[in-house]
Formats: structure tokens, sequence, C-alpha cells
């Protein structure tokens, strides 16, 4: 089970957080002219790296705060996580 | 029965004392405090104690702690008992029951022993190769023979009536075993004022002092260990767990550590847990979990009575017993020599067998120099005895060391063999470890970490005691110096062993002279050497495939002694060298662990929490049948008198359409959204417009996921300028909430809006039907209740014997209705009053089941429509879908797969006979008499008694549903096997036109 440091909280057990997905993705501005092939990259298409990912994690049984975390995907390693107005120091 | 094995001396940690009675096989037998059964058994003579998995041969104990393949026992009875236990992880108490697994009738005389006969039908791949055909064999006849013949012991039917707890720990450094290298690093850490757990699997710490003869400073191993611990047990930032094994190593240094908390106890308190599981995160891992020692494959090597060097030595020293009168002692290293003095010293002369050409260990001087005479050059061909072994064929071996020259016969009742050591890795390979293999000890060693993970002493291949007792020091300060700055080491005390020479690279014997008995490997899994050379001329070469194709090394004891054997094996077959051939992955957990103890406290009734409105007392004074909603419960109807389901939900739905029904309404999720941009969030949350909603007014609302579907509905209120109240569907509320979250904290922070759950704050009561209005005109006469005063969709603030009430008038039955807030507190009394002055209107309550009836009546969707493969216009929410505006997932309703003219749409159905219910999840075909594969048009999404027509109806979504409106067609449910003519009618089938909520 990971250890998540939540920015707002501290150390936490994973059990705490709900997973968001790659926090890279942009929504497109609202009423933006958008081709159906965009916006299916939108909607569904996402990369699988192994390696470096960062990603949205939610402190549900927590301070239900979203918030970005930069994580290994084969080992599990966690170089940093932050606020949703912040950037990665690592 | 007399403990005719028991040495004399008295130097081990049974209490004789205290004699302890236990039954095994139907047989009362006794031992004593500080036995396990395996000890009390061997004490007491009794050698054969199963049988094994493939070929049902007896079987005894290798072993004397968690590398026992052999020995499982079925423990106790009825609720209590419990399969595949290993013999000497048990420690015996006042009277434990145990008996074989794996035969019948009886361990002495099994019939499945004819598998042994007929060993050469069983080769590896057996299963595989045998029972492929014919293919409708294998559910019916092949499989349940199989498991009845391959077996382990028999999981109880009852449930387990014993407790387990869970356990979370925090500390800076945990060291995982307490031999000499363990018990250094945890005082080096401790003292430097780290945060310690000290986990020891057995009822002793000391580890191997417990057994061997060295010096540290100027105690005995054994008197410093027991030293070692009292400085531990005094330090406040020590804690010592015995009995507890640290099975699981997992990502981020989470540990997780069973404690046998009671199975030893003989009356154990009722609040006592039998187990308990601690999850443990650790700063630092310490990994001293010391080595295991090897068998060696020879002819027969699995009779009752073979067992390891090492385990026969610590039967003596620690149990005081004696694995055998007539020993012969198997070697190919100097370690085993230590279990030959042991025998000396209890007036025991061992023959001793010793693969190589000599050694000038100091062991093996001291045995010589007592007169033994050790054959060297020479290996144990095969064995004799049935149940127990008798004989040995003793062979001398030729100079390449693959045959043997010649052959003689020994009596004897026990033999002691060593294949050297094999460091315990298990938890470094489970930590992600890429282990190394160490040529001096033909092993594997941890090498490159992935966690915060450090093996130390045997356990990474440091076999004298000076290097384990230095490493551990040295570790344990170090590590515990990155949670502390006291800067306090210990230095390690000088310490005193036998100098050891090096084993022989010999693992398997030849065979003897014009025979092939089996050699085994893996006990457990009855794999022999024959088995893995078939299998690498089959072609298997992963070794991974090799584990698999054989099953060595699988199963209960994870390979705890046949692994290496097992590699070794191959890698002499390949002509490769053992790094090259590689290991397979070892996963948790380190040994079995009961499931009752992974469960923890979460059965029956704490499985889940349960949620329960502050009404629910009254529902369940007045007779109501509950359903699980999520976490809640909820009164599904309220039967009166000898009434079914049906006749209750008909009779509370026609309530509601003919007088006033009240329903318990709270488990309504709730959302408090609150800020300057609040409706500008909702224009974009829900597909409708939300500007312009004027304060005072509630509005029905649909919101989608992105790629379109309708993910949930509700109405919402504007309760001020800037204020606004949702409810969500009880299924939805959590998600709907953390979506919100979503998108105002990373899509749109720029909104200055909060949202806050309340579900939890009010306490929702629906106040329905044609007589509510003259109901809630009487409890609340200060309000105009009248339709100009509280319109549909309006809402007011009123109060009720000084209580603040919200009074919205909304309506999912479709009748004229009302919902009446309060805070929770104050549900129950509401309630009630409500009921009190509702009499005079023939008020009744309505469940779930009337709930639903009524909105299905009127076409209203709700979960089974809403199932997430659903867009606003399959389900008839079309002028809901504003055209001005943009919101969430509006981009996707414009593609093409969701503007096809034939799209699904939903209907409603009654069927031709007027009779017959129509099972929800129904398949909807256009022809009843066509071959399968028929098309299918859609599904029956929901289906009701209608209280207003009295005949059966239902709502389906069907490709190209708006043009099939007054068509025939077939709703068919394959899995209760019928068939029913179905009309095609609108969804909306009681007041279409909606003039009773507006009334």
């Amino acid at each position: 089970m990971l250890e998540i440091k939540c920015p707002y909280c501290g150390k936490r057990s994973q059990n705490e957080f709900s997973y968001g997905g790659d926090a890279t993705i942009k929504r497109p501005q609202l009423g933006e002219e958008i081709s159906t092939e965009d916006w299916d990259n939108f909607v569904y298409y996402r990369d699988n790296p192994r390696g470096k990912h960062s990603e949205l994690w939610h402190h549900v049984s927590g301070c239900r705060q979203w918030f970005k975390v930069s994580r290994d995907t084969a080992t599990h390693e966690i170089f940093d996580t932050c606020k949703m107005n912040e950037d990665f120091n690592v | 029965m007399s403990n005719s094995f028991r040495t004399t001396n008295s130097t081990g940690l049974i209490n004789k004392d205290k004699k302890i009675n236990f039954t095994f096989n139907g047989t009362i037998y006794h031992g004593y405090e500080g036995d396990t059964l395996a000890s009390a058994l061997i004490a007491n003579g009794v050698h054969l104690v199963g049988r094994s998995f493939k070929y049902h041969r007896p079987r005894g104990f290798l072993g004397v702690g968690v590398e026992e393949p052999n020995a499982m026992v079925q423990l106790h009875d009825g609720n209590k008992s419990e399969p595949n236990i290993i013999a000497t992880e048990v420690e015996l108490v006042e009277g434990l029951k145990a008996k074989s697994q794996n035969c019948w009738p009886s361990v002495q005389f099994d019939i499945g022993e004819i598998n042994n006969v007929l060993n050469r039908f069983f080769p590896a791949g057996f299963y595989y190769k045998t029972f492929m055909w014919p293919k409708s064999f294998w559910m019916k006849i092949y499989e349940p023979f199989i498991r009845k013949a391959a077996g382990m012991g028999k999981a109880p039917l009852l449930p387990d009536p014993d407790r387990y707890e869970h356990n979370y720990e925090h500390c800076d450094v945990l060291v995982v075993g307490s031999g000499p290298s363990g018990l250094a690093s945890a005082l080096a850490a401790a003292k430097n004022g780290a945060r310690v757990i000290l986990a020891e699997d057995k009822p002793n710490f000391g580890g191997s002092l417990l057994t061997d003869e060295v010096t540290i400073g100027n105690m005995s191993g054994k008197e410093w260990a027991s030293d070692t611990i009292s400085q531990l047990k005094s330090m406040p930032n020590v804690i010592l767990k015995k009995r507890s094994q640290v099975f699981g190593y997992y990502d981020h240094n989470m540990t997780v550590m069973i404690e046998r908390v009671s199975d030893h106890i003989e009356n154990p308190s009722k609040y006592t847990p039998r187990q308990r599981l601690h999850y443990i995160r650790a700063g630092e891992v310490i990994v001293s979990t010391g080595s295991i020692e090897r068998p060696i494959s020879f002819g027969n090597n699995d009779r009752p009575g073979i067992v390891l060097a090492s385990a026969a030595k610590e039967y003596m020293k620690v149990y005081e017993t004696l694995v055998g009168k007539k020993p012969i002692i198997f070697t190919n290293n100097d370690t085993a020599y230590s279990t030959a003095l042991e025998f000396i010293k209890n007036d025991i002369e061992p023959i001793i067998v010793d693969t190589r050409d000599s050694s000038n260990g100091e062991l093996v001087k001291e045995v010589q120099q007592k007169g033994i005479s050790i054959k060297f050059n020479s290996g144990i061909a095969d064995t004799k005895g049935h149940l127990k072994i008798n004989s040995a064929i003793i062979g001398k071996l030729d100079s390449s060391k693959e045959s043997f020259i010649s052959e003689e016969t020994v009596e004897c009742d026990c033999i002691c063999m060593s294949g050297g050591w094999t460091p315990t890795v298990h938890l470094s390979s489970q930590a992600g470890n890429k282990l190394k293999f160490n040529d001096d000890i033909d092993a594997f060693v941890p090498d490159k970490k992935r966690q915060k993970e450090t093996a130390i002493g045997a356990a990474n291949g440091s076999f004298t005691l000076n290097q384990s007792l230095a490493e551990g020091f040295q570790v344990g300060f170090d590590l515990s110096n990155k949670f502390t700055d006291q800067n306090n080491p210990t230095n390690s005390p000088n310490s005193n062993e036998p100098s050891y020479e090096k084993h022989e690279k010999l693992w398997c014997m030849p065979l003897p002279s014009g025979k092939k008995p089996k050699r085994f490997i893996d006990f457990q899994n009855d794999v022999a050497v024959s088995d893995v050379e078939l299998a690498i001329r089959e072609g298997f070469r992963s070794i991974e495939h090799v584990k698999r194709y054989t099953t060595l090394g699988m199963a209960g004891d994870q390979g705890k002694t046949s692994n290496l054997n097992g590699l070794q094996y191959v890698s002499k077959i390949e002509k490769k060298i053992v790094p090259e051939v590689g290991h397979t992955t070892f996963r948790p957990p380190y040994t079995p662990v009961t499931i009752g103890a992974i469960v923890g406290r979460e059965v029956g009734n704490h499985y889940l929490p349960t949620r329960k409105s502050p009404i629910h007392t009254w529902h369940e004074e007045n007779n109501a049948v509950f359903v699980a909603a999520g976490l809640w419960q909820r009164p599904r109807y309220y039967p009166r008198g000898s009434e079914d389901m049906n006749s209750a939900v008909n009779r509370e739905a026609a309530n509601v359409r003919k007088n006033v029904g009240i329903c318990d309404v709270t488990t309504l999720g709730k959302i408090d959204i609150k800020g300057p941009d609040a409706p500008e969030f909702l224009n974009r949350v829900y597909t409708n417009a939300w500007l312009k909603l004027p304060v005072g007014k509630a509005r029905y609302g649909v919101m989608l996921r992105e790629d379109g579907m309708v993910f949930d509905d509700g109405t919402t209120s504007r309760l001020s300028e800037n204020h606004f109240h949702m409810t969500t569907t009880t299924a939805q509320a959590a998600n709907v909430l953390s979506h919100l979250e979503y998108y105002l904290q990373v899509v749109w922070p720029d909104l200055d809006v909060n949202v806050l759950s309340t579900t939890e704050q009010w306490s929702g009561i629906a106040v329905a039907g044609p007589k509510s209005r003259d109901l809630l005109s009487k409890l609340f006469p200060d309000v105009d209740m009248s339709n100009e005063g509280l319109p549909f969709m309006g809402l007011v603030d009123s109060s009720i014997d000084g209580i603040k009430a919200r009074i919205y008038r909304i309506s999912f039955s479709g009748e004229l209705a009302y919902e009446v807030n309060v805070e929770s507190n104050y549900g129950l009394y509401i309630w009630k009053k409500i009921m009190e002055e509702g009499q005079s209107f023939d008020i009744q309550p309505y469940g779930t089941e009337a709930l639903s009836t009524l909105r299905i009546e009127m076409g209203h969707v709700a979960g089974a429509e809403l199932d997430g493969r659903t867009i606003p216009f399959d389900v008839g929410l079309n002028s809901m879908v504003s055209q001005k505006k943009d919101f969430i997932g509006k981009r996707s309703l414009s593609k093409d797969a969701f503007t096809e003219s034939d799209r699904q749409t939903i209907v409603g159905l009654v069927p031709l006979d007027k009779k017959t219910k129509i099972p929800e999840g129904s398949h909807i075909i256009e022809d009843n008499s066509a071959v399968a594969p028929i098309p299918k048009l859609g599904h029956v999404s929901s289906s009701c008694w209608s209280v207003e027509y009295n005949n059966p109806f239902s709502i389906a979504i069907i490709k190209d549903g708006k043009n099939k409106i007054g068509k025939n067609l077939y709703a068919v449910s394959p899995l209760k096997d019928i068939s029913i003519p179905v009309e095609v009618v609108s969804s909306h089938y009681v007041d279409p036109e909606g003039t009773r909520v507006r009334s």
C-alpha cells in the first residue's frame, strides 16, 4: 500500500485517497470549436507510460482536496506531490 | 504413552514439570509446556504424520520450523477446524486435537498410495497431458476426481468463531528475526534512540543462538541473547513481538506481520483475539531472517525419520527430544557435525557420511577425537522402511561422484542430512530487491535494493557469527542515524565459534546400481529429480516454466527447502551456471496466513458501516421490511397483517394516488453550494440553463459525464442569490460531490464556489398525493399552500412547534407532492407529527417499492435507466439539453453514434394479456419464432404493477423506440425461460401531460 503525502495533510496511507488519472490532461475551453478527434483524445485516450507519471489524486477520506503526484508507475516511487496550483520540485 | 525419545538433560526450553495432553489421530499422548506438536510427537516416537500430495507416500517431519514441507495437519474440530497447519509451528496446548491429512482410511493404510505404485504414470505435467479430452469431461469427471485425490486438508464449512484484530504500527526500524544479527541491529538502533520493532516468529527470541555452541563477550550465545532481550525490554522506544511472522513486504515499506496471540493459551479470554494482523509502516526494514538448511536428494529421501541435521539438533537442544537413537548424519559440509556432537553428548554414536574427500574443520576434528569414524567420499544411495526408515544403503562415490563404486546396507532409525544453507531472502525479494548469486555459499543473496530494506547476517549470506554481529551493530547504528541525532554507536563484542571448512557442491546423489528410486527435491509438491529431468527433456527452459510444469517450489512452503536444489539441478543438466538459470519470484505470504486474520473484525455487521435515517426506529416499530440502498437501510414496504409484498406495495402506491402517502427520503444526497460563481458553475455542470433561476425556486437538472452519458439527476434550489441546495440520487451522492470538487479544484479553479455535503444534516420527508396540500395546510397554517402561494417547483421556509422546516413543492411520484426538510435531529419528531395529523386524510407510509411503482408508471427515469450507457436523448430528457450554452459532456452528444436516427429510446411496455409481469432485464425481440442468434432490440429496465390501470407495466430502452410505439414485440427472459408478447406504449403511462403535479 502506497504512502502518499497530501500537500495539505501530510503523509497518509493510500486507502484514504482515490486515483484521478493523468494530471497533464487539459479540458478544452467551454464553447471551443473542437474536432471529434481532439475531443476523443481528451475524453478517452491516455498515455500509459512505464516510469514517471504525473497524476491526480483526491484525498477523499481526508481534506477532500485534489492534488498532483509524480509517481513511477513501475516502482511506485513517489518523487513529489504538490497542490493543483503548484509545480513539482523534482 | 511414554516419552521414550526424550533426552535426559534439561538444558532446553521445555518445562518437564508441566505435562500437556493432546490427541493425534485419536490417540492421547502427552508432551510438556514449551513443546510444539512436532517435538511432542517425535518424543513419543511418532514420525508418520501425513501422506504426500501426489503419491500419498508416508511422510514425517523434515524440519523444525517454518521450513517444514511435510508435516501439515488438520487442527481442532467443527467450526474451529483448520487445515494445512504446519505441526512444527503449533505450540502444544492442553486438549489440542490434530489429525493427518490427505489419507484414507488412515495414515498407516492409505488407499491413495496406489499412486505411488503407479508413479510412472504420474510424471510432471501428468494432469496437463491426460485430462485434455474429451473437453466435456473436465468439469464433471476429471476436476472433482483430481481435487479429491490431490489433497491438502479440509476447510471448515462453518463460520470461524474466533476473533481477529488488525493493528497499525509505525516505527523507524523494523527488525525481522531475532538471531545474532537481528538482536545486534535492534540493540544498536534502539540505543541510538530510534523507535524499533523486533519481530520473531518463534516463541523464544535468539534464533541460532538457542542451538549453537558459541560465546559472545563473556557469555554463552544463549545468555547473550537473553541479556540483550532484557535490555531491549527495558527501553521505551522498543516493541518486542514474538510468535510474530512478518510475511509480506509491500510498497513504500509497508510490511504485514501476523501475531499468534492466544493459540498457545489453554483458556484465552473471550475478548482476546486469536491472532492479530499488524500493518507496519517502517522507515527502514532490517531483514535478519537467517538461513534454512538444504536437504540432499537421494533415493527414497522422503521416508519418515529423514530430517534436516539442524532440525535434529534443535529438537535435542531446545525440545530435549531425539529424532532417533540410531542416527546417520549425511552431509556435504561441516555444520552437520554439531548435530553429531549433540548426539554424542546424549551417549548416542552416529554414523557419519560425508560426500567430501576430507575436512579439517574444528567440529570434524572434535568428532574424530571422540573416536567416531567418518565415511568420507560417500553418500546415501537409497533407504528402506515403509512407514519409518529402518536402514540406508551407503555407497562409496567414484572420483567423478557420478556413481557409486560399492554399496553397503546399514541399519538406522533416522537420517540427519545437510546440504548447506540457503539465506532466507524472501522478504528482500518481495521488496523488489534484485538478488545476486554468491558463488561461495552457492545461494542467492540480496543485492540491488528498491526499497528501504537491508539484509544482514545469514540472510545476507554472512554465515559466521563475527560477521553477523558486526553487520548487525553497524547497520542498526547507520540506519537509526537517519532518524535520530544522538550519534551513539554500540560496539560489537568479541565472539567465538568453531571454524568451518567449505561445503561441497553436491546436492543430488547418483542412483543406486540397478534401481531407480525417487529422489525428491520438493517434498511438499512431490517433485523428484526425474520430474525436473522430464520437464527439461520436454523443452521447458525458463525456470519459471519448469516451476509451473513440475510444481517445484509452489504452494504453501514457497520452496523454502527446495528452490535452490531445483535450480542447482536444472543448471547441472543445462550445463549453465545457476545465475544464468535465474530464480523464480518470491511472493507473499512467506508462511500461510489464516483468512480470518486478513478479514479481521470486518465480519457480519462490521463488514460495512450501516447508515440509518433518523426516522429508522419508527420504521422498525411499524413493521417495515428493509432493503439495502448502498450503505443505507431503507424501508422497502410496510406489510399489514398477512399481506405479501405485492399487495402491500399495491396498497401503499394506490393510497398515494388516492389519498396521501409519506416516504422517508433522507437518504437522497444533498450538497450545499455557495459562492458568487455558483449559478455559472451549475450552468456548466447541468445540461439545462441555471443562470436565471429565481430565488425561492427549485429546478430539475441532469448532469453528464464528459463522454455524454447521463451521470445523475436531481432538483437544485436557489436559496439566495449565491446559495444553492443540490439533491442527488442516493446511489451517486458521494460520486457527485467528488465530481463537483474535481471541476472546481482541477478544471475551473477560477470559479469562486464552495461545495459541502449536507446529506446527513437534513432529514427529508416526502408527502405525496391529492390530499397532501390539505394535510400540509393544517400542519403549517402560516404558509399559503395554494397553487399560487406555493406553486410547483416552489419552496418556502416555515416552522412547526418552533422547529425550522423547509417545504419544497417537488414530486417524484407524479402526484401533487411536497418534501419537508428539517434538521436531522428533528426528523423523527416531524415524521410522527405528520403521521398523527395525517390520520384524518388516510395517510399511509410507503417504502421504496411503492416509490418505484409510482415513478415507473409516470415514466420518470431512475438508476435503472441512467445506467451509464444512456445519453439524455435515450431516456426522454431531450428538453433538458440546452442548445444555447456549453456544459460538461455536450460535445460528445454530437458524435455520430449519438445522433443516429434509430438510436435507442425509452418506451413503455404492457403485456398483451395484461397479467404477466415482465422480468426486469428481459430482452426485447421482434420475431419470437426466429432462429438464434436473434437480434436484440433492447432491454427492460424497470417493471411494476400499475396501480392506476391494474395491470403490469414496464419501461424499456429499445432501438428506434420512438417508431415502435403501438407495435407488438416480445419480451424474453432466457433465464426464466419465458417469452411475453407485449405492446409498446409511451413511457409516460399515467398522466402524460403532468397535470397532477401542477394541480
